[in-house]
Formats: structure tokens, C-alpha cells, sequence
């Protein structure tokens, strides 16, 4: 059986061909060189989107959390890490210099940690406060919580305000976004499958009884928030380099309604089945694009016929995802 | 006097105008079985959920080891060495009866959230051995061929005692059972008194049981105190509580007499 670590080092494997094979080598006539630029984009929106699913996942899906701000800390991500590369990119480009070839991309791993960083910093401000809170309460303060950090943008000047921010640095390649969306897989992953991760699945299922067996479920609650906010963050810097244009607008409570979608028809706690979710919405959303506003009416549709057919989400709770090892003899 | 394992001293707690419980003077010795009764809404859940930093009385102290537990929140408190189960059963429901017990082992981690994170091999071992020590106290209550079915897809008994068994995960001096009776037949109430015993005996436990159900706190326990409207009327061994007028006004009403 494979374990996490087996995992992740298949994930960057698959991650290293992947990215070798579609970022193009026109010296080899064999390489997918060709892949047209409209198929790259849709890997790249479909990697972002699986980050922005698997990560809502741990906070909605595994602590039971039900959080409607993410696209509240995607903004701050991609928001924080494009000033970065903007104001900064160019200084730091030259502070690296000695390292060569290896400058930029280590400034762009710095610059996506930034965004992430910041996002989970803001998650860690808007958790404790909130998470008081349950249920219904719950999802409404994280609504305002995404709708203040989107407003607070919209009138940060330095930011362009309501005109977004221009011109961003296209940094964001396949194999950035493949190498995220696997360590966000893993890191999950590894997070719920363990002692440790049996609590976030405690509090969910019942917070007086989690309580009475000695977890914190405050800890908990405001960890799963964070790693989530963090990984949203990250998204929202790959975003921001890869579209090169982002605006407030961008980040409203609709952008967090569809990764609540993702979530919802994935299967609430099923990291297998959000990605796969995700990875179909992205192509959905794709194929539907003639259907302009219509989109949302097919949206709803299929989250009522699945709901009713599989409330358990598509793959439901086949996912505890990584095969748990018994060594029992 | 210090000897009392948990020592609750002229406790009140008002609810608004109501006090729930009132001056309530109260302890549990180290490895002793207590039985605390008392009518419908005499205050025996309240008591139980003031020993569980639930609620945190209006006066007077609770000490558990000679250490006050005032301010504590539940997980603090459990930390400390008094674990519970619950009236209305509170298993985690989407996990499996191992996960359940394994849930209950966070408390006495050492990996945590960087362990789970990078697996290193300290982790590993960590999670092999709470495996083991769930699967060995599973084992001794007998549920350890059902250890990967879901918890909800066991019989009420077993769901009884696996909330037993979760709750000795978190290696407590103190257990607090909440009407493990509840929802009873004769046969299954019996099963649960030797189960009771069992269980004080094996770990050592001091262990406080809240129950309506008469047989079963005379059958096994070895002190009783008898609560009504808050206040405690009596304490006392079985026999001298059957005996006592007070108990038997409380739960059967006193002789009223004849109107002429």
C-alpha cells in the first residue's frame, strides 16, 4: 500500500514529467510542445482550483467548520504576493543575482510562501474571533470577514483599488501549480490521516464529547483554519501570476461559493473526491462558458440531483483517502 | 482531609433566580465507587457538569488533587485525570470504533501537528503504539473483532461500552459516568454492574456514578449521596440511605394524613 510519503514522492514525479513535458523542449520533436496555450490555461485554473478545494475541504469537510470566506484569504494571497513581485521583484532579482539561472524561480517561491503566509496570518486574525462561533453564526461572520478583506482592497489605493492590479509578472507555470496543488493533497492528507488528525473528524462529529476527551478544540478549529487560509493564500498567488490581472471583484462571496461547491459535491471531508470535484468543475465550467449566466442554473442543478442521489458527495467516504496501513500481527 | 481525590466544598450555582445546586459539600476518595442519586431535576447533571468545568459554580471550590480546577476548561480538566461519558451517548459517529478510542489518545501526544506533517520515524512509532494501546483496551472490554466496523453500526450495550473505553484512553483517575443505565433492559443493567466494577478494579479508578436506577447504585456502590432540589439530603453506605427517611420522602413522598 502506499503511504503519504509514497505519495508525495509520486506527486512530484508526476509533477516534474508533467511540467517537462508540456513547458515545451522544441529541440525534441517527441515533447507535447504543441499543447495549445488554451489547454495549458485550463490545467492551470483546474491545479489553482484543486489548492482552493482540498484546503476549504479541511476546515468545512474534516472540522466541520463551515467557512464561506475563502475567497476572502485567496485575495489576500494573491494581493500580497503581486505587490511583492511588483514593488519588490525587481530588487530581489538583483539581490539574487549570484545564484543565476535559480534566481528567479526562488524568488518565486518566495514570493508564493509570502502570499501564503499572509493569508494564513490574516486566517489565524479572523479564526479566533470567529470560530466561537457554529454553524449558521459561523458561516456568516466568515462571509463578512471574505466581503471586508475584498472591500478593505477595493479602497487600498496602493492596490488600484476597484481597478485591481495590472501587469503582474506571468511567473505561474503547470509544474508550479502541480507542485502546489500535491503538497496541499499532501499536507491534508497527512494532517487527517493520523492520532493527531483524528481530532479535527472529533470536533466535527461532536465538540462536547471532543472536549470531555481532552482536545482543545479551539486548537483545532484555529489550526484547520489557518493551514486552509494558507493554502487559499497560495492559491491566490498562483492566480495572481498567472492571470496577471486581478481585482476585488474577482474575490466576492461568489468565487467562495463555487469552492464551497467543489467541497460539497466532492464529499465533505473526502480529499479524493473534492479533487476530483474540482478538477470536473474546472472542465465544466469550461465547456460551459456559451452558456454564459446559465452556468450558475447548471451549477445548481447538479448540486440538487446529487444531492438527493449522493449525499455523501461523488466519492463520499470511500476517501479517507490514503489506504490506512494496519501493522497488526 | 487532603486525602479526598476530588473535594467539592459548599458549591452553589444559580441559574438566574433558580440555584441548581446549593452549599453542596462532597468528595470521592482515591479507587472509591460513589453513587449519586436524587429525583428528576434535583441537580445531579449540573453537579456533573461543574466537576467537568461545564459550568463554573457561583461559590464555593472544587478541587481535584488538592489543586482547584475553577477556571478550567473541560479538555484542561480531563487533562488533569477526570474523564466522563455522556447521558445521551456521544460517540464520534463518522469514525471507526478503533479511530474513536484513538481520538481519545491526542491528549498524551507528543508528535502533533509538525509529527503528522513531516511522518518521521518517532511519529511513526508514536502512532504504532497508540494502535496498539487502543487495540489492548478494546481487547479487554471485549470489542476488539468489531475495532474497524463504524462506531454506529454497534449495539447500544457495546456503544456504552466503547464510550467507557474511550474514556480510560485518556488514562483518568476520576471516571464520571452519566446514567450508563439509561434505556436499559434487567439483563443489559446487570452486564453494566460488572462491567462498572470491573472497570474500578482494573484501573484503579475512583469512579462517580449519577444514576435513577436504584439497583444498580445499591448493588455496586459503596458510598451513596442523595441529592434533592440541590441540596444534599443524605450520604451514606446502600443500607443506611434505604433506610433513611428523607431518601424515602424524596422518591415515594411522605405520608400525608388523613383529612378528618
Amino acid at each position: 500500500m502506499i503511504g503519504p510519503k509514497g505519495l508525495f514522492v509520486s506527486a512530484v514525479i508526476a509533477v516534474g514529467a508533467v511540467s517537462y513535458l508540456f513547458t515545451g523542449h522544441p529541440e525534441m520533436s517527441w515533447t507535447l510542445a504543441q499543447i495549445d496555450d488554451y489547454l495549458l490555461n485550463i490545467l492551470i485554473l483546474m491545479g489553482i482550483n484543486v489548492v482552493l478545494a482540498v484546503s476549504l475541504n479541511l476546515v468545512n469537510g474534516h472540522a466541520g467548520q463551515f467557512s464561506l470566506g475563502h475567497a476572502g484569504f485567496m485575495a489576500v494571497g494573491a494581493y500580497g504576493s503581486a505587490a511583492l513581485t511588483m514593488f519588490l521583484g525587481q530588487a530581489g532579482l538583483t539581490v539574487l543575482q549570484p545564484i543565476g539561472g535559480l534566481a528567479a524561480p526562488l524568488l518565486f517561491c518566495i514570493v508564493l510562501i509570502f502570499g501564503g503566509v499572509l493569508a494564513a496570518m490574516v486566517g489565524l486574525l479572523v479564526g479566533i474571533p470567529s470560530l466561537r462561533l457554529r454553524g449558521d453564526y459561523l458561516a456568516i461572520v466568515t462571509l463578512g470577514f471574505g466581503e471586508i478583506i475584498r472591500v478593505v482592497i477595493q479602497n487600498a489605493d496602493g492596490l488600484g483599488g476597484a481597478r485591481g492590479l495590472t501587469g503582474i509578472p506571468a511567473h505561474t507555470t503547470l509544474g508550479w501549480t502541480f507542485a502546489v496543488a500535491a503538497s496541499s493533497i499532501y499536507v491534508v492528507g497527512s494532517l487527517v490521516n493520523s492520532t493527531y488528525g483524528r481530532g479535527f473528524i472529533a470536533v466535527r462529529d461532536d465538540e462536547i464529547a471532543a472536549e470531555a476527551m481532552g482536545i482543545n478544540t479551539t486548537k483545532y478549529k484555529v489550526i484547520a483554519f489557518t493551514v486552509g487560509a494558507f493554502f487559499a493564500g497560495l492559491a491566490g498567488a498562483l492566480y495572481a501570476h498567472f492571470i496577471g490581472y486581478i481585482t476585488p471583484e474577482g474575490f466576492n462571496f461568489l468565487k467562495s461559493v463555487d469552492v464551497v461547491v467543489m467541497v460539497i459535491l466532492g464529499g465533505m471531508g473526502s480529499t479524493a473526491g473534492v479533487t476530483v470535484a474540482a478538477v470536473a468543475l474546472t472542465v465544466l465550467n469550461e465547456l460551459l462558458r456559451q452558456a454564459e449566466q446559465y452556468r450558475m442554473v447548471v451549477f445548481a442543478l447538479l448540486l440538487i440531483i446529487l444531492m438527493i442521489l449522493r449525499p455523501q458527495g461523488l466519492i463520499g467516504n470511500l476517501g479517507s483517502w490514503l489506504p490506512r496501513k494496519r501493522g497488526r500481527s | 482531609m487532603s486525602a479526598a481525590l476530588l473535594d467539592l466544598r459548599n458549591v452553589t450555582i444559580r441559574f438566574g433566580g433558580l440555584v441548581a445546586v446549593s452549599d453542596l459539600d462532597f468528595h470521592i476518595n482515591a479507587g472509591e465507587l460513589v453513587g449519586l442519586i436524587g429525583p428528576n431535576g434535583a441537580g445531579k447533571t449540573t453537579i456533573f457538569n461543574l466537576i467537568t468545568g461545564v459550568y463554573s459554580p457561583s461559590a464555593g471550590g472544587i478541587c481535584f488533587d488538592g489543586v482547584s480546577v475553577e477556571g478550567r476548561r473541560a479538555y484542561q480538566i480531563t487533562a488533569r485525570g477526570i474523564a466522563r461519558t455522556f447521558q445521551n451517548i456521544r460517540l464520534f459517529s463518522s469514525l471507526s470504533v478503533l479511530d474513536n478510542v484513538r481520538a481519545a489518545f491526542n491528549l498524551h501526544l507528543e508528535g502533533g501537528f509538525l509529527g503528522a506533517l513531516f511522518r518521521g520515524k518517532r511519529f511513526v512509532a508514536e502512532e504504532a503504539e497508540v494502535e496498539k494501546k487502543a487495540l489492548e483496551l478494546l481487547e479487554i472490554f471485549g470489542l476488539d473483532s468489531v475495532c474497524d466496523l463504524p462506531c454506529r453500526s454497534l449495539s447500544y450495550g457495546d456503544q456504552r461500552r466503547l464510550e467507557i473505553v474511550r474514556a480510560l484512553a485518556t488514562r483518568p483517575r476520576l471516571l464520571l459516568l452519566d446514567e450508563p443505565a439509561a434505556g436499559m433492559n434487567a439483563t443489559e443493567k446487570v452486564e453494566l454492574m460488572k462491567l462498572i466494577r470491573f472497570t474500578q478494579e482494573r484501573f484503579g479508578l475512583a469512579v462517580l456514578l449519577v444514576e435513577h436506577d436504584m439497583k444498580v447504585v445499591m448493588g455496586i456502590c459503596q458510598r451513596i449521596a442523595v441529592v434533592e432540589y440541590g441540596c444534599k439530603i443524605a450520604e451514606g453506605t446502600p443500607e443506611e440511605i434505604q433506610r433513611n427517611p428523607k431518601v424515602i420522602a424524596a422518591y415515594l413522598g411522605e405520608e400525608v394524613p388523613d383529612h378528618a
